[in-house]
């Protein structure tokens, strides 16, 4: 509640939002996305700045995006050649689940 | 014992049974409705685009209004939708009327971002808020929980395109 009391203040006196958050509430949230990255977790040292966290962040989401956009690409291929039908999805749904 | 893995009990209310259900109904239709070879080239871009989407927001749907990079990311998608059915029906496809249809919407994407950058942030939180759905809306706090939720949410996504991939390649 306090962070939240404390972030609308710095919002009044114009000043930069990040100073006014306290700095733990950041070390936390840094520290819970460095587990979620595959491969800083491997390190599990704590010496892991938190730029290089949000910047392997920003490699890994730009990295998924890439991913999808390839995966679509080869699915609306895959759609175009072969005739789904809805015995498929089925298979796929109990492959998948 | 704790069954985490979903492979051992598939939970029909997971989020990965509801994206899966939900993109493989989205690509049942888009398959219905563009039955035939896509020859020229815009068809298959179309079509390319039509899955993105349908990735994209069945994942979304399936979080539902609980994250706002969820909320945000819908209602970019209605937005498209609308934009694009309103300016197909009334400008037509003339060049002239076309490259307006760029022009209007490159306003549009201009206007998000010009009112919501963040003065004070490091470069890393700005190159995040790009990335990240509703990022411009967000202060950093929530962008970090928000961020770790999408992450988590785009590998699921991408597994099980994967998985789906491999399933359609075996003839």
């Amino acid at each position: 509640m306090s962070s939240r009391r404390s972030s609308r203040n710095s919002r009044q006196s114009g000043g930069s939002r990040i100073t006014n958050i306290s700095d733990d509430q950041i070390t936390d949230l840094v520290s819970k996305l460095q587990q979620l990255l595959p491969e800083i977790r491997n390190r599990r040292s704590d010496k892991v700045s938190a730029s290089k966290v949000l910047q392997e962040t920003c490699n890994y989401i730009k990295n998924l995006h890439r991913e999808v956009d390839d995966l679509s690409d080869r699915l609306s291929q895959l759609l175009a050649t072969t005739d789904m039908d809805t015995d498929q999805a089925a298979i796929i749904r109990s492959l998948l689940m | 014992m704790n069954s985490r893995s979903l492979l051992l009990s598939p939970n029909p209310n997971s989020l990965k049974s509801r994206f899966t259900e939900g993109l493989l109904r989205a690509l049942l239709r888009i398959n219905q409705h563009h039955h035939q070879q896509p020859r020229s080239s815009r068809e298959i871009r179309k079509r390319h685009r039509l899955i993105k989407t349908a990735a994209y927001g069945s994942m979304a749907s399936a979080v539902g209004n609980r994250k706002a990079w969820s909320r945000a990311l819908l209602s970019k998608i209605r937005n498209q939708a609308r934009s694009g059915a309103v300016l197909r029906r009334s400008l037509g496809s003339s060049t002239r009327l076309l490259s307006m249809k760029k022009r209007i919407c490159h306003l549009q994407k201009g206007n998000s971002k010009k009112n919501r950058v963040e003065v004070g942030g490091s470069g890393q939180v700005d190159k995040l808020r790009r990335l990240v759905p509703g990022g411009q809306l967000m202060d950093t706090c929530s962008l970090l929980e928000e961020t770790a939720h999408y992450m988590k949410c785009l590998t699921t996504q991408v597994q099980v395109m994967t998985r789906i991939v491999e399933i359609y390649n075996i003839p």
